[in-house]
């Protein structure tokens, strides 16, 4: 496995919400990206974004790992949750949240502030 | 790219959508909207419906004439 792949795969494993995304929480670079952000900041997510845009090998190794063609890509605790699309719709449902409280706990929102990470 | 290849490619992997349409959300022939509509998806998790979408759009997303996708999914029950 490579280096690369292997940080990207600490990050699903070990961050409690990892976010995939084209640019960053400060300077969203995609719709879908937004769409994404901004859902799971409305279920109260502690997000670590990942930006993919520096380097493409970023989204090769990533979809490698998780078999999802598109970005972003939501993970909770390493397990693939899905798009910006899958993402909305959990959330307005009620689904994300309860889903983030059987995974994370009843207090994942006070769990800690968002934060970016990088895995070059 | 026109919406029609990408609404073919979904009617041959879903020919028993009971509602299938591809939008072109910009006009510019690389933002799709997808709403989909079959039996197969009856009792599938959100993310396996999707995964079926992607699936049958492969080529065009590997490709990049598909910049932006979005997918809604329905299941007929």
């Amino acid at each position: 496995m490579s280096d690369l792949r292997q940080r990207i795969q600490d990050v699903i494993d070990n961050e409690p919400v990892a976010l995939f995304m084209k640019g960053t929480p400060q300077f969203v670079m995609c719709g879908n990206s937004d769409r994404a952000l901004r859902a799971l900041r409305g279920a109260g997510a502690p997000v670590t974004a990942v930006d993919i845009l520096p380097d493409p090998a970023i989204r090769q190794e990533l979809s490698a790992i998780s078999g999802w063609p598109t970005i972003p890509q939501v993970f909770v605790k390493g397990e693939l949750i899905g798009g910006a699309d899958i993402v909305e719709e959990l959330a307005a449902d009620g689904e994300l949240e309860a889903k983030l409280e059987g995974t994370l706990g009843p207090s994942y929102r006070e769990a800690r502030a968002e934060q970016v990470a990088s895995v070059l | 790219m026109a919406a029609e290849p990408l609404q073919r490619l979904l009617q041959e992997a879903f020919p028993d959508a009971t509602e299938l349409r591809v939008e072109d959300r910009t006009g510019g022939g690389d933002h799709f909207q997808v709403i989909i509509a079959t039996p197969r998806f009856d009792g599938l998790p959100l993310l396996e419906q999707h995964r079926l979408v992607n699936d049958a759009l492969a080529a065009p997303l590997r490709d990049g004439t598909i910049h932006e996708l979005r997918i809604k999914t329905k299941g007929t029950e």
